[in-house]
């Protein structure tokens, strides 16, 4: 019996005859799914699967299926007969294309098998010439393969050997997922020896020595494994040095290695192989000649037996010595390992004569932290998750490691330049870069994955209309981490006279297993979120002189950018005065609040909609009332009209004074107020864990520290089970004209039996609920109880996931387009076609 | 919605005979705008007033979908149970329906003949304008006043109201009251009306023929009634058998073609001398340049981007993309892109047009569109128009300091707009050369600038 080793990612062309048995090996011994058939798809598209009219489109659509199978990683088999050179030529450029390995399996049977096996075939059976001449190709195609590029070829001539055949399939090179670290990952060290014992011994690591001295293991007592990015090599002043450390850590299992550009150049240079000796390779060669030949040997067999990546802890992190991007990650291709030794470049070379690289890390998508060295940067920064960590040793710059999983950067200086650069070594940027967002980031039908509600799908139509407002109204992306989530209001109530009362507030709670609660008062004004940074602090690449910014349910500015900043500086004071930035470690602050008046930011809505609703109802009413006085006293039958006009106009009245509530004058700062009732996020930390208890006490200081730019939030802590002294509170806030309150769980976050629980629910007072259902709803009040609010539950819900996602990227310090992802998500949702009065 | 029609005649009392209504009995009518109720408020031989009152149910209102999608909060709260409007007008045309006919068969002797009357409407939308309703009224022979309070007494910032209080007095037959309201109330409700056919336009020539044809206000009565819809104005202007005088373009020969026409023709020019045949217009909007384009078979790949999906919409209706021949329809791609946002799609042209957009995007959003057009869709030619604000001192109407346009984010001096070309090319490789669009004014330059980038160093 014998095992047919094949990659577990591979492109498989079965090669054979017809009659050879191809079809029921592969059924035998491949999943259902696996086996792409030449004969199936002729079928597919032509109802005839010996139809040979149809096998150029029969070919398209198998080149499709397969290539979507390779993209997706999946190993595929290719069930033809495969015994033209063509043919097979397609097979491995389609793996190629798709970078992964291509295998042959040939069933060379003998020819009378596969005539005995085609005669039984009824209309599918070929001519006996055409299965003779198929048999002759194979044999012939046989001892070519491996040129034509297949890179493993299993040969199988008998019916025993194809009966006893079994398939092994074996993990990729590259694959070392279970590999889990933890890791310390090191960059470029360039012959610097001595650096790098001084930054292994930083990292904890105890050195071994040989008895001549020189360090050739290093242990870690927690059992940390290092990951060299490659480049071990050239330039610097100890090669052999740092190659004996790294070969003995290798070996003994305490570090892992990718090659660099420069090894691979050396291997080829120790192969007798002509290369140009420059960039440092001339002191690698000279020092290795010091060592002797059993060490170069040594030191070839290592180097060439590298693989060009590596895919470790689950897939989680990806290193190569110049990056990779995501499609390649677990390839196997010529080009694959190209771009992990030498990048990508743009095939133009910049005026010291150095390839110019392509920023593929501005594009990289992938959810893999891909490290990196190769080009020397003063600084290690993240970009989309990617970070590079060849900090310039040798050029007199740190020899940089990054501690994985905690992404902690750990350096140690230079000793010395030890190697003059072809280009000045940069000084360090004062921001990091722009990140780049990318339409495909936002557009088309997306689902965004949540932590706390799973995966939310958002139309492409929601995208569509989302992109225009971010794009021309918005705030620049950067200034808009997060966006809140609108409010489902309470159940419409049963009592009489009311549409939202808390008795149902507290129920829904109650049901919800949540007996905490906590009611706030609903200020009159719009919601707004604040990005507040400490003096000094800069927000990721935002130009000099922003600190911060104050922005609507849409994304809007409230102010233009000099009135924005002159509110941040009353801010950021009060936030000194409170001491919160030393409280929470941070130097920016994002807080959740309400900013009044309304009229600020809905003035034209309250000019046009509503004013003009109440003087228009004001001029009509009372001539009618007037009127049918008159026509009454003249003993005219308009008893009911009258009263219900009268009604009307006190209606009208109510109307305007409730609107009015909203409207005061602002001038510059002066009659604007803040009104802050959470903390969204600090500095690595969200606060949605933390009780209302807590965020209302934070927000108590700062409110104390300004409380002419700021104002408090009253607050009632309630027991569902108890609901009394919530319900008379909130007659008392709405008889006195308030907006009413939200009632939330005093936990904060919670999940319930049936998943996520509503963060709050609005009960809104009536005579503020008419300038929402007009100034007349209450006489229509029956009508208007039949509203259906699951559409408006689901939406707040899903908002409120979105919010928390984008809240944790960002703290989390994922790349901007992470953290747009989900707010974007948000105005995208907010196209959805529900009720606004809800 | 209210109004009262008083006849101060003799025996005003007639008036119930003439409106088919009697003094003396309240009706009510169900109609399907509202239920309409027609009293007398008085009725001696003095004086005798008859008053409509209409009452919308505003939660149908909405259900009916009649005012805008229902999804806009606007939509729930507004004046249309108050302000005399279209529906108003119908319900005046329904229960008066034989008065406005000036039918009365049991006293034939009472039509036609003129009477001394009064008309008030309390809330009348007049576009904030006080002397539309007596541009409107006066030529009928109708003496107007009108009274006009502040939008909110308690919000002076709020400003005037909207809505008059109309007073109408003259001597006429109710019947040619009735319809002088049933017309002019609708048109200065304005484009507020739920629904226009072609057989508003028959309503149109039934109610005002005699004397609409001769207003002094008729377009812009006809404009507003039909809702802006122009073949229907057209076809009321011909059924009305005035013969139509020329545009209203008063201004001089050399200022008669519009700027936007010679824009395009501007930048036609130039894609023409870069030897472009792809061309990316960016933020294409309705698709009057892609139009020009496609017409050139010398253009051979046409990308109109915009981040309007309204746009990109309207401009595929009128390119009639469904309609193209599919060699023409080849050439063509719409797509929605947006400056925010890198996008691939926009690589590989010859030639990239700004016409009138950066002066859109927000200065702080100028480097992402910059870096999308020079950065990374690199294209030979990038040809740039933006309004020249030296030349706002020469528009009229437009007031010192404001812009052109409300969504413009900056209007830029020739100075400005070509140190920022400078910097484009220092930044991205290009060399620039500035032009005009339209007459150059020897003071302050063309109304709009021109700004012509090639890529690479120059010849």
């Amino acid at each position: 019996m014998s095992a047919l080793e094949i990659p577990e990612l591979a492109l498989v062309a079965l090669v054979g005859a017809s009659g050879s048995g191809k079809s029921t090996f592969a059924a035998e011994r491949f999943g259902r799914y696996e086996v792409v058939s030449s004969d199936a798809c002729r079928g597919m598209v032509s109802d005839d699967e010996t139809d040979q009219d149809a096998t150029k489109d029969a070919f398209e659509v198998l080149s499709f299926v397969v290539g979507k199978r390779l993209d997706r990683g999946r190993l595929t088999v290719v069930d033809a007969t495969n015994a033209q050179r063509d043919a097979r030529k397609h097979v491995v450029e389609l793996a190629r294309a798709h970078d992964v390995l291509p295998v042959a399996i040939v069933l060379d049977l003998p020819e009378d098998v596969c005539l005995e096996r085609n005669r039984g075939r009824g209309d599918r059976e070929l001519p006996a010439r055409v299965v003779t001449r198929q048999r002759d190709l194979v044999r012939r195609a046989v001892g070519g393969l491996t040129r034509e590029g297949f890179r493993q070829v299993h040969v199988l001539r008998t019916v025993e050997e194809v009966a006893e055949a079994t398939i092994v399939r074996t993990r990729l090179r590259n694959d070392l997922r279970d590999e889990r670290g933890p890791f310390d990952v090191i960059g470029d060290v360039h012959g610097c020896r001595s650096e790098l014992e001084s930054l292994l011994e930083k990292l904890g690591y105890a050195l071994v020595r040989d008895t001549a001295g020189r360090p050739v293991d290093a242990v870690h007592p927690d059992g940390r494994t290092v990951v060299f990015l490659g480049d071990l090599v050239d330039r610097g002043p100890d090669t052999p040095g740092v190659l004996r450390l790294a070969m003995g850590m290798t070996a003994a299992g305490h570090a892992l290695a990718v090659p660099g550009n420069h090894e691979h150049k050396l291997v080829r240079a120790l192969d007798g192989r002509k290369v140009t000796v420059s960039h440092g390779l001339e002191t690698s060669l000279a020092q290795l000649a010091a060592e002797g030949g059993e060490f170069s040997a040594q030191v070839r067999a290592w180097a060439d037996g590298l693989v060009s990546h590596l895919v470790l802890d689950d897939g989680r992190l990806v290193v190569a010595h110049a990056g990779l991007k995501e499609a390649y990650h677990g390839r196997a291709s010529g080009r694959v390992r190209s771009f992990a030794l030498y990048g990508d470049t743009t095939g133009e070379t910049d005026e010291f004569g150095l390839p110019v690289r392509y920023p593929w890390a501005d594009d990289y998508r992938g959810r893999a932290m891909v490290l990196y060295g190769h080009t020397p940067t003063p600084v290690p920064q993240w970009v989309n998750n990617t970070m590079c960590l060849d900090t310039g040793v040798v050029f007199g710059g740190h020899l940089t490691a990054l501690r994985y999983p905690s992404k902690e950067v750990v350096q140690v200086p230079a000793e010395q330049v030890w190697y003059e650069p072809a280009k000045p070594f940069l000084v360090p940027a004062a921001t990091r870069p722009d990140d780049v967002l990318d339409i495909e980031d936002v557009l088309g039908r997306r689902s965004v994955e949540t932590r706390h509600h799973g995966r939310i799908t958002l139309d492409e139509d929601n995208a569509v209309a989302a992109l225009e407002v971010m794009s021309r109204f918005a705030l620049h992306p950067r200034w808009l981490p997060y966006l809140p989530p609108t409010m489902a209001p309470v159940a419409t109530s049963p009592l009489p006279g009311v549409l939202e009362h808390p008795a149902e507030a507290f129920s829904a709670y109650a049901a919800n297993g949540v007996t905490h609660v906590i009611c706030e008062e609903k200020h009159m004004g719009s919601r707004a979120t604040v990005l507040v940074c400490r003096d000094g602090f800069r927000w990721m690449g935002a130009p000099d002189g922003e600190t911060g910014a104050v922005w609507t349910r849409t994304g809007r500015a409230f102010f233009d950018r000099s009135l924005t900043e002159v509110f941040l500086d009353r801010l950021r004071a009060a936030v000194t005065r409170a001491g919160l930035w030393e409280e929470l470690a941070t130097d920016w602050l994002l807080l959740d609040a309400e900013l009044l008046p309304w009229s600020l930011k809905a003035g034209p809505l309250l000019r046009e909609q509503y004013a003009a609703t109440g003087a228009s109802a004001r001029a009509m009413l009372p001539p009618a009332v007037a009127s049918l006085e008159a026509a009454a006293s003249r003993g005219l039958d308009v008893a009911d009209l009258l009263d219900r006009t009268r009604r009307r106009a006190a209606d009208a009245d109510a109307f305007v004074e409730a609107y009015r509530r909203y409207v005061w004058p602002t001038d510059g700062l002066d009659g604007v107020q803040l009104a802050p009732f959470q903390v969204l996020a600090a500095e690595g930390l969200t606060f949605h864990d933390r009780d209302h208890g807590w965020h209302l006490s934070v927000i108590d200081r700062l409110v104390d520290a300004d409380p002419t730019l700021l104002r408090r939030t009253q607050r009632l802590e309630v027991d569902v089970h108890e609901p009394q002294e919530g319900i008379d509170w909130w007659e008392t806030l709405t008889a006195a004209g308030g907006e009413g309150m939200v009632v939330k769980p005093f936990a904060n976050l919670v999940h319930g039996r049936r998943g996520l629980v509503q963060p709050g629910l609005k009960v809104r007072g009536r005579e503020y609920l008419r300038i929402i259902y007009g100034p007349e709803y209450t006489q229509h009040l029956d009508r208007l109880k039949v509203r259906s609010l699951g559409r408006k539950r689901g939406l707040a819900l899903r908002e409120y996931a979105l919010g928390l996602e984008s809240l944790d990227r960002l703290v989390a310090g994922e790349p901007l387009w992470r953290v747009h992802e989900p707010v974007f998500a948000v105005l995208a949702l907010e196209s959805e076609p529900v009720d606004p009065r809800l | 919605m209210f109004l009262t029609l008083t006849s101060t005649a003799g025996s005003a009392s007639d008036l119930g005979f003439l409106l088919h209504k009697h003094p003396d009995r309240a009706q009510t009518f169900d109609l399907s705008v509202g239920r309409a109720h027609v009293f007398y408020p008085e009725a001696s031989d003095e004086r005798c007033t008859v008053a409509l009152l209409l009452e919308v149910d505003p939660v149908e209102l909405v259900r009916g979908g009649r005012f805008g999608d229902g999804f806009a909060l606007g939509a729930y709260v507004n004046d249309r149970p108050y302000a005399a409007s279209s529906l108003l007008s119908v319900a005046l045309g329904r229960v008066f329906r034989s008065a406005m006919a000036g039918t009365c068969a049991v006293r034939p002797d009472l039509v036609g003949v003129a009477l001394p009357l009064e008309i008030h409407v309390p809330a009348v939308p007049d576009d904030g304008d006080p002397g539309l309703v007596a541009r409107l009224f006066e030529p009928l022979g109708w003496t107007v006043d009108v009274g006009v309070g502040p939008l909110d007494p308690q919000v002076p910032s709020f400003g005037e109201s909207p809505y008059a209080d109309v007073r109408l007095t003259g001597t006429f037959t109710p019947a040619d009251a009735l319809r002088h309201l049933y017309v002019l109330l609708p048109a200065l409700d304005g484009g507020k009306h739920y629904w226009v056919g072609p057989d508003e336009v028959d309503k149109l020539v039934r109610s005002a023929g005699e004397w609409l044809g001769g207003h002094p206000e008729r377009d812009w009565i006809l404009r507003r009634s039909l809702a802006h819809r122009r073949e229907y104005v057209a076809d009321a202007v011909e059924r009305l058998g005035v013969v139509e005088v020329a545009e209203e373009q008063v201004a001089a020969p050399t200022d008669a073609r519009p700027l936007s026409e010679v824009r395009r023709e501007v930048v036609l020019a130039e894609l023409r001398a870069a030897r472009a045949s792809s061309v990316i217009d960016l933020g294409c909007g309705e698709g009057a340049l892609l139009r020009e384009l496609l017409a050139d078979p010398a253009f051979t790949r046409v990308v109109g981007a915009d981040v309007s999906h309204r746009a990109l919409r309207k401009a595929a209706e009128r390119l009639g993309l469904d309609r193209m021949p599919d060699s023409v329809r080849a050439r063509l791609t719409l797509l929605q892109s947006s400056v925010t946002y890198r996008d691939a799609r926009l690589a590989g042209a010859d030639a990239v047009v700004l016409m009138e957009v950066i002066e859109h995007v927000d200065l702080d959003r100028l480097p992402s569109l910059e870096r999308t057009v020079f950065g990374d869709a690199r294209p030979r030619t990038v040809v740039v128009t933006t309004p020249n604000e030296e030349f706002n001192v020469r528009y009229p109407t437009l007031h010192a300091g404001t812009m052109r346009h409300t969504d413009h984010r900056f209007e830029w001096t020739r100075a400005q707009g070509e140190q920022w070309a400078a910097r484009m090319c220092e930044t991205y490789g290009y060399t620039f050369r500035a032009g005009a669009v339209g007459d150059v004014d020897r003071e302050v330059g063309p109304p709009t600038q021109l700004l012509v980038f090639t890529l690479g160093a120059a010849a």
